[in-house]
């Protein structure tokens, strides 16, 4: 049916063109052309509107003026002008061809011009000389890195220590070792900013708990329980760790350490402490802030710290267990792909642990002069000391700011400036201000070493007290 | 695109064979025609690169043979085979399982890390595990001692036997000129400065870690370098990682070259900068990428780049290469972009005088903006530095995270580098440095031409100290490494992933150390092991020297 009735109309339409006008036919083949022009020519030219000529790339390329390299830094920029320090930056220090008493170096144990350390060095030198010329995997390994590792692990009581050749380096690597895009890392809001280069590289998912703040803590951990039951296959690969530190750098305070190990096994997150303050300091043989707690090291997935405060050489290790620690001989950025750490420096740090394990006594005097200068200088009108009585650095900031960084740093400087001409070396704690991601407060930070005598706390204490009132007031 | 240059066409790309072969016929150290050798490099450069080259630039990466690709495949894939079926035993405990596991308190965690990200550790890495990390007890001179060891349970763990081998000739350590030692000026002084200073610095350089040591270190540094001031760091790997991000961060542009140091990568993506990588060594290649940048600016946004920062280093340490620096600088002039030159391997090993890549083409080093080498190297310590104009050293005096947050250099660190620096400028008053580097030039460009006689493929710059021997099948890598140590000889082997899959290698770093008769027996084993391995790929047989006496491949002649 349907196709007799399509032939009709072929039939009824070529019967209609026999008998159309022949204007009719003319105009209608006219249109027919019309619409085909229409169809097959372009309106606009896309060649125009899209691509540059390549004068006009010549013209773009000589227009644009990039921003220089370097913005220029004013003249009296705090931090451009540094101290300089004739001679050994021990106990007595010269700076700024002034001498005084070193309030300010990391030396916690006075270890840095002991004389073993030095005659450990040298022999070292005499027989190594300086350099290693290599990484670790190529020739750069030392028997002394053998042995250092196996001293730190001893010490420590871990199974393994593995050692960088910058202290800055070993946490900020160790995290990204670990840490990949989709893990998660509650870390503290104090975390010093080799923890925070560490997160950044890592490039996993950052959340931040309050200073010190377990309730905090527990707060972000059941939020990602919820979200983890929520979507259990991503929750079963997705990493948790926390990050702490034993004694904060940036705010002298310490860890709660029992309560966060307790949240790590509820939520099943790992810890990673970082003890660059605390080792050497804490604890009845300078174990840290696990010995000072009395928490079993094996609790502590791993702990970093630097040989570069209480050690009194250079470079940092981690330890813990041989499960953890070995995964960083391949994976640890700065261990792999840096020249090993000058066996000089290592030999330094074996010395210096001897010195550590063979006098348990200097901990405790460390611990108690740093309470003694804690309470001598309290009550200073002005200025607050920030941080624990049993850290060995810690900060004095202004009561009230002036209401502008840049003046309480001033402040602060005129002060360490005037304690510094009454013979103690003191310094401001500094930051990048800009990259600091919870920048601390403006501070002058105290450094309390077994080296100095009553008198001479009394005396920086004084001096402080006496300084500040003349500046503040 | 232009046609690659002959002989020194970039290793990725797949190149025609007439071009390598045009490489290897300039490449040929027949003494009859060297003068044409030049020559051609001559004119070569002046028709590609407008005369930028003052001197020739040969660069040679042979292709892989077809054969040798398959059978590193196949070789790759009965390994993986064996890789599973060894991990199914493990799995169901008929294998003894070595490696460290979970504490049984935590066997509920998530995993630290993925197993599969451990397959090519456990089942290829732990079978050739003993070609690294071998521990040494001296001086990382010309020859080393190196502790036996032993593993019971195929490289899981390795028992030290106490014994030592004495003597091993050290073609490992980046000891380029010579200056690990352990007797002579440099300790002397070191050694001084270590009685007085103690080792440590327990402070930052911002706060009370500067001393006056480190200020003479970058006074001399500026002026070895040729720059207007200079500041040093405590660690290598760090220079770049702490201060790339001090230099440009979001909305600028990152251009790094494909095979850039893992710190320069780390740098760049901490900087928060866009990063867009270009074929190593590809001077097309960069300037598309720098043409397009300008032209497009930033993605989505399309707001121009604040600043465009070019990331080149002098000498590739896994190639072998040297940068085409006259290129780079043209470039980055015409697109008005920063140079930022990574010299780790070629101060000190490199130029006339030492001064590095940019004494080696003889160009001004303020064309360079940041200047960043180690001191890990060639001076025998360890550290490195940024040198450049007065503004950019201040900004990053002020601005360097290294300098806020890091400790400083050791102080009798400090000292060898000033002492190996002064050496090698001549400031001791002998010509002994002078000495070290034509030393090292004559040895590089000896050892290289006999390997090439010899038939294996050698990759990258006739001038580089440092010098890759491809090996490319995964069970020659552990075989070379260990034969070569039977021969008490000390060489470092890499395969995937620091190199392509295909492309294992040995490397060997040379050294004015390195005596002619050390060389000579080097060679002789490398010869033999090369026999006995079917290492001699190449596929260029190059005539052999006319009994070239050793001492007269001077330097002097490639200078004109």
């Amino acid at each position: 049916m349907a196709t007799a009735a399509e032939q009709w109309v072929l039939v009824e339409m070529v019967q209609a063109l026999y008998e159309a006008p022949a204007y009719h036919l003319i105009l209608e083949g006219i249109l027919i052309l019309w619409i085909i022009r229409l169809v097959f020519s372009k309106t606009y030219k896309l060649q125009e509107r899209s691509d540059l000529t390549a004068k006009e790339k010549e013209e773009l390329i000589e227009e644009w003026q990039p921003e220089p390299l370097v913005p220029p830094v004013s003249k009296d920029h705090p931090a451009l002008n540094y101290n300089i320090v004739s001679g050994p930056p021990s106990h007595n220090i010269v700076v700024n061809g002034k001498e005084c008493i070193n309030f300010a170096s990391f030396n916690f144990l006075g270890l840095l011009d002991n004389p073993r350390v030095k005659a450990a060095a040298l022999a070292s030198l005499k027989k190594y000389g300086v350099g290693t010329c290599g990484p670790r995997g190529f020739y750069g390994t030392f028997d002394v890195h053998l042995d250092l590792e196996e001293r730190l692990a001893k010490f420590m009581k871990t199974e393994e220590a593995i050692i960088y050749s910058y202290g800055f380096s070993t946490i900020a690597s160790a995290i990204p070792a670990y840490s990949k895009r989709g893990d998660i890392i509650f870390v503290d809001s104090a975390a010093c900013f080799a923890i925070q280069k560490g997160l950044q590289a890592s490039r996993s998912d950052i959340k931040v708990f309050k200073h010190n703040d377990v309730a905090d803590l527990e707060r972000l951990l059941k939020e990602q329980e919820i979200e983890d039951q929520k979507n259990p296959r991503k929750a079963r690969v997705t990493r948790r760790f926390i990050v702490v530190e034993g004694l904060y750098m940036n705010t002298g305070t310490i860890c709660p350490l029992p309560e966060v190990v307790k949240l790590k096994y509820k939520y099943k997150a790992r810890i990673f402490l970082e003890e660059s303050l605390s080792f050497g300091v804490l604890g009845e043989h300078g174990r840290g802030v696990t010995e000072h707690y009395g928490i079993s090291i094996d609790d502590i997935d791993l702990i970093s710290a630097n040989m570069e405060n209480a050690l009194a050489s250079v470079g940092g290790f981690c330890c813990g267990r041989s499960f953890v620690i070995d995964h960083q001989r391949l994976s640890g950025q700065g261990y792999c792909f840096s020249a090993s750490l000058p066996p000089l420096l290592a030999a330094a740090a074996i010395e210096a642990l001897n010195i550590m394990e063979e006098n348990p006594g200097i901990f405790a005097v460390l611990k108690e002069k740093c309470q003694y200068i804690h309470r001598a200088l309290q009550g200073i009108s002005g200025l607050k000391v920030v941080g624990e009585s049993l850290s060995p650095a810690f900060h004095l900031q202004l009561e009230e700011s002036t209401g502008s960084r840049e003046k309480d740093v001033k402040l602060l400087q005129e002060i360490v400036n005037q304690c510094m001409n009454r013979r103690v070396a003191l310094t401001q704690a500094r930051y990048l201000e800009k990259e600091e991601k919870c920048l601390p407060p403006p501070s002058i930070r105290v450094v309390v070493t077994v080296e100095q005598t009553e008198e001479e706390l009394e005396k920086a204490a004084s001096t402080i007290k006496e300084v500040a009132q003349a500046v503040l007031l | 695109m232009r046609p690659e240059p002959g002989g020194c066409c970039c290793r990725r790309p797949v190149r025609a064979n007439g071009c390598v072969k045009n490489g290897e016929v300039r490449n040929g150290y027949v003494r009859s025609s060297a003068a044409v050798t030049a020559a051609a490099g001559q004119i070569h450069h002046v028709t590609e690169n407008g005369g930028l080259y003052k001197r020739p630039f040969n660069e040679a990466f042979e292709e892989t043979p077809m054969l040798v690709a398959v059978l590193t495949y196949v070789g790759y894939g009965v390994l993986t085979l064996f890789g599973y079926l060894r991990d199914f035993l493990r799995h169901w405990r008929i294998e003894k399982c070595h490696h460290a596991t979970e504490r049984e308190e935590q066997k509920d965690f998530v995993s630290l890390y993925q197993d599969f990200e451990n397959f090519y550790t456990r089942n290829l890495y732990m079978r050739i595990r003993d070609n690294w990390n071998r521990p040494i007890c001296s001086v990382p001179g010309a020859r080393v001692d190196i502790m036996e060891r032993h593993s019971h349970d195929y490289n899981w763990s390795f028992k030290y036997t106490g014994n030592i081998i004495k003597g091993v000739i050290n073609m490992g350590s980046y000891n380029y000129l010579g200056f690990a030692r352990n007797t002579g000026s440099c300790q002397e002084a070191a050694a001084k400065v270590l009685e007085e200073y103690g080792v440590g610095v327990c402070s930052t350089r911002q706060e009370i870690g500067n001393l006056d040591k480190h200020e003479e270190l970058e006074k001399l540094v500026a002026r070895f370098l040729g720059v207007e001031a200079a500041m040093a760091y405590g660690m290598g790997f760090a220079t770049n990682s702490m201060n790339i991000p001090a230099l440009v961060g979001k909305g600028c542009l990152i251009l790094s070259d494909e095979l850039n140091h893992a710190s320069l990568v780390l740098g760049a993506r901490l900087s928060g900068a866009t990063i867009r990588i270009f074929k190593h060594n590809n001077m097309q290649s960069l300037e598309k990428l720098l043409k397009d940048a300008i032209v497009y600016g930033q993605p989505r946004t399309r707001r121009p780049w604040k600043k465009i920062l070019i990331l080149v280093e002098g000498i590739y340490s896994m190639e072998g290469s040297i940068v085409r620096l006259p290129e780079v600088i043209a470039l980055k002039k015409k697109y008005k972009a920063y140079l930022y030159l990574d010299e780790a391997h070629s101060i000190g090993a490199l130029g006339p005088s030492g001064r590095g890549v940019v004494d080696y083409f003889g160009l001004d080093p303020e064309d360079v903006d940041v200047m960043m080498g180690t001191f890990t190297k060639s001076f025998g310590a360890s550290g490195g530095y940024i040198g450049g104009k007065k503004e950019l050293i201040d900004y990053l005096r002020t601005h360097s995270h290294s300098a806020v947050y890091a400790t400083s250099l050791s102080p009798p660190v400090v000292e060898q580098i000033i002492t190996s620096m002064k050496c090698i400028m001549g400031q001791d008053g002998t010509s002994l440095g002078k000495g070290c580097i034509q030393q090292l030039a004559e040895n590089t460009r000896y050892f290289r031409r006999r390997l090439k006689e010899m038939g294996f493929i050698i990759y990258g710059n006739e001038d580089s100290p440092v010098v890759p021997l491809m090996l490319y099948m995964p069970a020659k890598i552990g075989a070379f490494g260990r034969e070569m140590l039977k021969r008490n000889i000390g060489v470092v082997v890499v395969g995937f992933p620091a190199t392509p899959i295909i492309e294992s290698r040995a490397r060997f770093c040379l050294s004015a150390a390195h005596t002619k008769e050390i060389l000579d027996t080097a060679l002789k084993e490398i010869d033999e092991v090369g026999d006995l391995l079917q290492l001699k790929y190449s596929r260029h047989r190059l005539v052999p020297l006319l009994d070239r006496p050793f001492d007269e491949t001077t330097y002097e002649e490639t200078e004109d």
